[in-house]
C-alpha cells in the first residue's frame, strides 16, 4: 500500500508545485518508488518544473477516461529512476476528475508505488478537493503572510471534514506545515510573520522552513526540482523536510538571518 | 409476489416516534413591516444559524388582535428569508382556524415546558435542563441539554453549532470560523473567530475563552465586533456576559464585579 501525500495550500502561488517536485524527488532519491500526480487540470505546470514537458503523450484525464493505460501515461524521470510523473491534462476541465476515476488510478498506483504525491491546484473547489480526498498525509504550504495563513487554515478545516479519512471516520489526515519563501531579514523588520507566529496560529507540526531564494526561481526555469541543487540553502531545506517526513529528526535551519561577514558585505553589498 | 421480490422487499417506511428540538418564534403582535425588520436584524446577527432553519410560531404570548394575524403574509416573509415555518402552537380557536387555512400544522401548546429565556428564570449555568418525556409531535426540547465537546481546532470557514446546550472547544477557534450555542460557549484556546452564545435568546449565556481575539462575540443577539472588544481583556483570558443589554468583558483572574 502506497502512502498518499497531498501538497496543498488554498492560496495560489505559494510554492505547491515547487514543493511537490522537490518532495517527490527527495523521496525517490532515498530509494522509495514514487509517483507525483499533477491535479491542476487546465493549468498544467508540474511537467515544466520536472522538465518532462516534451515527453507528455497521455495524461491523468486520459487514464481516468480509459483512453490510455497508466503505463502509457506515466513519465519516468531522467534523473532519478524511481520517480514517475503523471501529468495533468491541459485541455480539459477540472470536472473531468471524478471521484471514482481518481480512486481507480490511485488504487492502481498503490499496487506498485511506495509514495503517491498529489500536487493540488489552488483554491478549495473540485480540483483541490479531489487532490486531497484520498490523502493519508498533507503538506500544507504556507507563506509567512496573513492571507496565506488564513487560506491554509481553511484547507486544514477541509482536510478534517471532506477527506476520505474524515468521511470514513478513520484516523485523521496527518498534517504538516511547510513554510516557504521565508525571509528572516524581513521577519526581523516586521514585514513578515515569523515561524513562531504561523505555528501558533495554525497549530500543526512544522515540517520545514524553505528560505526565499533566487535558486528556487532559477531551478524552476531550468526544470530542475530545487532539492537537486544540494549546495543551496533551499535545496538543503527541502532535503531536511523530506527526511522529517520519513520520520528522521533534524534540527530546523535557515530560520534566522545569517550575519554577513565583512568580505561578503564588501563584495556582494 | 415472487419469492425473490419478497426476499428483497423491505417496507417503504416505518413510523417511529422522535423528538426534535425546534426554535419557537414567540409572536407578540403581527405587523408586516416591523416583523420583517425584526427578522432581518436577527438574521444579520447570525446568518449561519438562520439559513434554512425550521421554526414554529408560538401564539402563547400573542397580544395583538386576531384580525391582524395574517399567516399568508407571515409565511411569505419567512420564506423570503429561507426560514421554514413547520407549525403553529398555542392561540385560541379563531387563531388556529386561520393557521389551518394557511395550511400550517397545529401543534399542542407547550408553553410551560419551554426552556426559560428570561434571565430571572434561567437555570444556573451548568444545571441540567428539565427533563420531560414528550410525544413526537411536541416541540419543546425533551432531553437534558448535553454539552457539545469539540477537541479539534475550528478552522476558518467551519461552523460548529450546539443547538441545545453548551459548546466546549478544547482548541483554537480560528479567524473566519463560527461557533454557536444555545447555552454557554467555552473555548480553551484563543477565540479568533465569531462566537454566538444563547442563540435562542438565553440572556444568561456566557462566553469564556483563554485569549480574546474574536471577530465578533454575541450573547442572545447582543453583539460586539472586534473593534469594540479591544479595550478590555484583549488577548487575555476573559468571560463575556450580558448585563443590562450590554456585553461586559471581565478578565478571568478577577471575580466579576
Amino acid at each position: 500500500m502506497a502512502r498518499i501525500i497531498v501538497v496543498t495550500s488554498g492560496k495560489g502561488g505559494v510554492g505547491k508545485t515547487t514543493t511537490s517536485a522537490s518532495i517527490s524527488t527527495g523521496l525517490a532519491k532515498r530509494g522509495h518508488k514514487t509517483v507525483v500526480i499533477d491535479f491542476d487540470v487546465g493549468l498544467r505546470n508540474l511537467d515544466l518544473i520536472m522538465n518532462c514537458e516534451r515527453r507528455v503523450v497521455y495524461d491523468f484525464v486520459n487514464v481516468i477516461q480509459g483512453d490510455a493505460s497508466l503505463n502509457q501515461a506515466l513519465i519516468r524521470d531522467k534523473r532519478v529512476d524511481t520517480l514517475y510523473i503523471l501529468p495533468a491534462s491541459q485541455t480539459r476541465e477540472k470536472e473531468a476528475l471524478t471521484k471514482e476515476g481518481v480512486e481507480k488510478v490511485i488504487n492502481e498506483l498503490s499496487e506498485t508505488f511506495d509514495y503517491i504525491v498529489c500536487d493540488s491546484p489552488a483554491g478549495i473547489e473540485h480540483g483541490a478537493l479531489m487532490a486531497l480526498y484520498y490523502a493519508d498525509e498533507a503538506v500544507v504550504v504556507t507563506n509567512p503572510e496573513v492571507s496565506s495563513v488564513r487560506d491554509s487554515d481553511r484547507i486544514l478545516g477541509i482536510l478534517q471534514s471532506k477527506s476520505r479519512r474524515a468521511e470514513m471516520g478513520q484516523d485523521p489526515v496527518k498534517e504538516h506545515l511547510l513554510l516557504t519563501r521565508y525571509n528572516p531579514d524581513r521577519v526581523e523588520k516586521g514585514e513578515m510573520l515569523s515561524v513562531a507566529d504561523v505555528e501558533e496560529i495554525l497549530a500543526i507540526p512544522l515540517l520545514g522552513v524553505i528560505p526565499e531564494s533566487q535558486v528556487v526561481l532559477n531551478a524552476s526555469n531550468q526544470g530542475t526540482p530545487v532539492i537537486l541543487e544540494d549546495q543551496s540553502d533551499a535545496g538543503q531545506a527541502y532535503d531536511d523536510a523530506v527526511a522529517r517526513l520519513l520520520g528522521e529528526e533534524r534540527e530546523h535551519r535557515f530560520m534566522s538571518s545569517q550575519k554577513k561577514g565583512f568580505f561578503a558585505r564588501m563584495f556582494k553589498g | 409476489m415472487t419469492d425473490a421480490l419478497q426476499a428483497n422487499d423491505r417496507p417503504a417506511f416505518q413510523l417511529k416516534g422522535t423528538t426534535v428540538s425546534l426554535t419557537a418564534l414567540e409572536l407578540a403582535y403581527f405587523d408586516e413591516d416591523s416583523f420583517e425588520a425584526a427578522l432581518r436584524e436577527k438574521i444579520r446577527q447570525a446568518p449561519g444559524f438562520f439559513r434554512d432553519i425550521p421554526i414554529i410560531i408560538s401564539l402563547d404570548h400573542y397580544e395583538g388582535p386576531t384580525a391582524e394575524l395574517d399567516f399568508f403574509k407571515l409565511l411569505g416573509i419567512c420564506r423570503r428569508h429561507s426560514i421554514h415555518v413547520v407549525g403553529v402552537r398555542g392561540g385560541d380557536d379563531d387563531q388556529r382556524r386561520l393557521a389551518r387555512h394557511a395550511a400550517i400544522a397545529i401543534l399542542p401548546s407547550g408553553g410551560r415546558q419551554d426552556r426559560p429565556t428570561s434571565p430571572e428564570a434561567a437555570p444556573e449555568a451548568g444545571a441540567p435542563a428539565e427533563t420531560t418525556p414528550e410525544h413526537a409531535t411536541e416541540s419543546a426540547p425533551a432531553t437534558p441539554a448535553a454539552a457539545r465537546i469539540v477537541s479539534q481546532p475550528v478552522r476558518s470557514g467551519q461552523q460548529v453549532y450546539a443547538p441545545e446546550g453548551d459548546l466546549i472547544i478544547l482548541a483554537p477557534v480560528q479567524a473566519g470560523a463560527e461557533v454557536l450555542a444555545a447555552g454557554n460557549i467555552h473555548v480553551y484556546g484563543p477565540l479568533r473567530g465569531r462566537a454566538l452564545a444563547g442563540v435562542h435568546g438565553q440572556e444568561s449565556a456566557r462566553v469564556f475563552c483563554q485569549s480574546l481575539e474574536a471577530e465578533l462575540v454575541s450573547i442572545a443577539g447582543h453583539y460586539k465586533i472586534s473593534e469594540d472588544l479591544q479595550e478590555r481583556g484583549w488577548k487575555a483570558p476573559v468571560q463575556i456576559q450580558l448585563r443590562d443589554d450590554l456585553l461586559v468583558v471581565t478578565p478571568l483572574d478577577r471575580s466579576p464585579g
